[in-house]
């Protein structure tokens, strides 16, 4: 199956989408780990939140190459996310999924798209810099405004509240307490 | 001759000439620069060759593209030159240090040294921060870092291991009863369970058996500099029981959750049974280089 493709701004196209299926996103996208959602929440967003992607990413840039710039745990930010998909916020992108709380905020709203964690090369390769929020929280933790050709994702949790990896963490469970506790 | 070849050089050791003191040092420094640099960005063929095979055994759709864009990711890296993950870690070091060479501070110095080069020049993400203050160093140096293990060995060796947060951070440690050997394979599946797709799966489990509590979690880590092409029996239980919870790579279903499960053991206290899991993700990176001066 070839993936859907999408582009920022995104519209209600994500509400389409269901858990598993693959896309590729093209547009721009917003990096921001726990001290930019922090000062987000103080100083408002510094970006036109409508139908924007926001790309849990700590990267690692030099001058204005982007290097490597893979995703972060995107489960660390699941209590600073809200504000974010009230102000028209449309996808998360990160790795390893997030909280039932996340995907009740999703619900009707947008989906959170998981990327290959680790692959910063690959990441960067569709990559271009385009510029910076908040630089003096230095290189991994500023806001680094980025476009995107085409990166590769798999939709982890959709607006309809079908999440991949709770799916997957619940069949876990079930096999852990076969083994261990039955 | 050898022995011969040993004690002269131990001799020069002793009274060494500031010059060649300095050239020493430069090549410890060199070593560790040139370790990182291998580490970061050329994974170990032991584990390339696991994750060609994760590849070829998955039957799920989004399983195979995962593991399909880590091999791609790990082409990509070594053909531009750069670092395969965007978090380059914390420097773990383990040095084997011959008799011929006095542990100074200078030598800790030198490799710390390798260090802030190799952040600049590779370049590398300055990851490390004071923990309270969360202060940046800029150069991944400070007070405790890098973390340095010294043995006694034939050569002088540099082992690196840099470490990353996301799988470090999924760590435990447990203190067992000693009668509860059985709960070993729980434990370390129960810590993968805990995980789930937040260490970037497929991983590598170094797991430390017995020694004391901070010696445990170092014996975990110890056993991550180990080749992951080979693995006892008890490895493979241990291994076998993670990858019945079909968590997958990055958490999203398969068959592949740890690549291998390596156990490294030592004596314990007759009244304890420490176990503990170093997570490792599928970016296992180690190298080592021998100083030569």
């Amino acid at each position: 199956m070839s993936p859907i493709h999408l582009k920022t701004p995104l519209s209600r196209e994500v509400l389409d989408l269901r858990a598993g299926d693959q896309v590729t996103l093209s547009g721009t996208v917003y990096t921001a780990r726990d001290e930019a959602h922090l000062r987000m929440m103080e100083d408002g967003i510094p970006f036109d939140p409508e139908g924007a992607a926001v790309y849990h990413c700590g990267p690692v840039i030099s001058g204005s190459r982007i290097i490597a710039a893979g995703p972060t745990t995107s489960a660390r930010l699941n209590r600073l996310t809200g504000f974010l998909l009230d102000a028209g916020v449309r996808a998360l992108i990160g790795k390893g999924g997030m909280s039932s709380q996340v995907a009740d905020q999703l619900s009707g709203r947008g989906v959170y798209l998981a990327l290959t964690g680790g692959c910063a090369v690959l990441a960067a390769s569709r990559m271009t810099l385009r510029g910076v929020y908040y630089e003096d929280l230095g290189m991994a933790e500023a806001i680094w405004i980025i476009e995107l050709d085409h990166l590769p994702l798999v939709v982890g949790i959709d607006s309809l509240g079908g999440d991949l990896f709770g799916t997957v963490a619940r069949e876990a469970n079930l096999q852990f307490d076969c083994r261990y506790t039955m | 001759m050898e022995i011969i070849i040993e004690f002269i050089s131990s001799l020069l050791m002793m009274l060494p000439p500031a010059r060649k003191e300095l050239e020493f040092f430069a090549a410890v420094s060199d070593a560790t620069y040139r370790a990182i640099r291998e580490a970061e960005i050329r994974l170990p063929p032991d584990v390339v060759a696991a994750i060609r095979e994760a590849a070829r055994n998955e039957t799920s759709d989004i399983a195979r593209q995962e593991l399909g864009h880590i091999l791609e990711n790990i082409a990509l890296a070594e053909r531009l030159g750069v670092p395969i993950c965007q978090d380059t870690g914390v420097p773990v070091v383990y040095l084997t240090v011959p008799p011929a060479v006095p542990v100074t501070t200078d030598l800790m110095e030198a490799v710390a040294e390798g260090v802030r080069k190799a952040t600049r020049e590779i370049p590398l993400r300055p990851n490390a921060v004071l923990p309270l203050e969360r202060i940046n160093s800029g150069d991944n140096t400070g007070p405790g870092m890098p973390v340095v293990h010294i043995r006694p060995g034939k050569r002088l060796e540099i082992t690196v291991l840099p470490k990353g947060a996301g799988a470090e951070n999924m760590s435990r440690l447990a203190m067992l009863l000693p009668t509860e050997q059985n709960r070993i394979p729980r434990f370390v599946a129960e810590t993968m369970l805990i995980a789930g797709g937040r260490p970037c799966p497929p991983v590598v489990l170094g797991v430390g058996i017995g020694g004391t509590f901070d010696g445990v979690a170092a014996l975990a880590k110890e056993a991550l500099i180990e080749p992951i092409d080979a693995m006892d029996p008890f490895e493979q239980e241990l291994c076998d029981a993670v990858n019945a919870l079909g968590i997958g790579p990055m958490g999203l279903g398969g068959k592949t959750t740890a690549l291998a499960v390596k156990v490294k053991t030592a004596s314990c206290h007759t009244a304890s049974l420490p176990v503990a899991v170093n997570v490792q993700c599928w970016a296992a990176r180690r190298a080592t280089r021998e100083v030569i001066w």
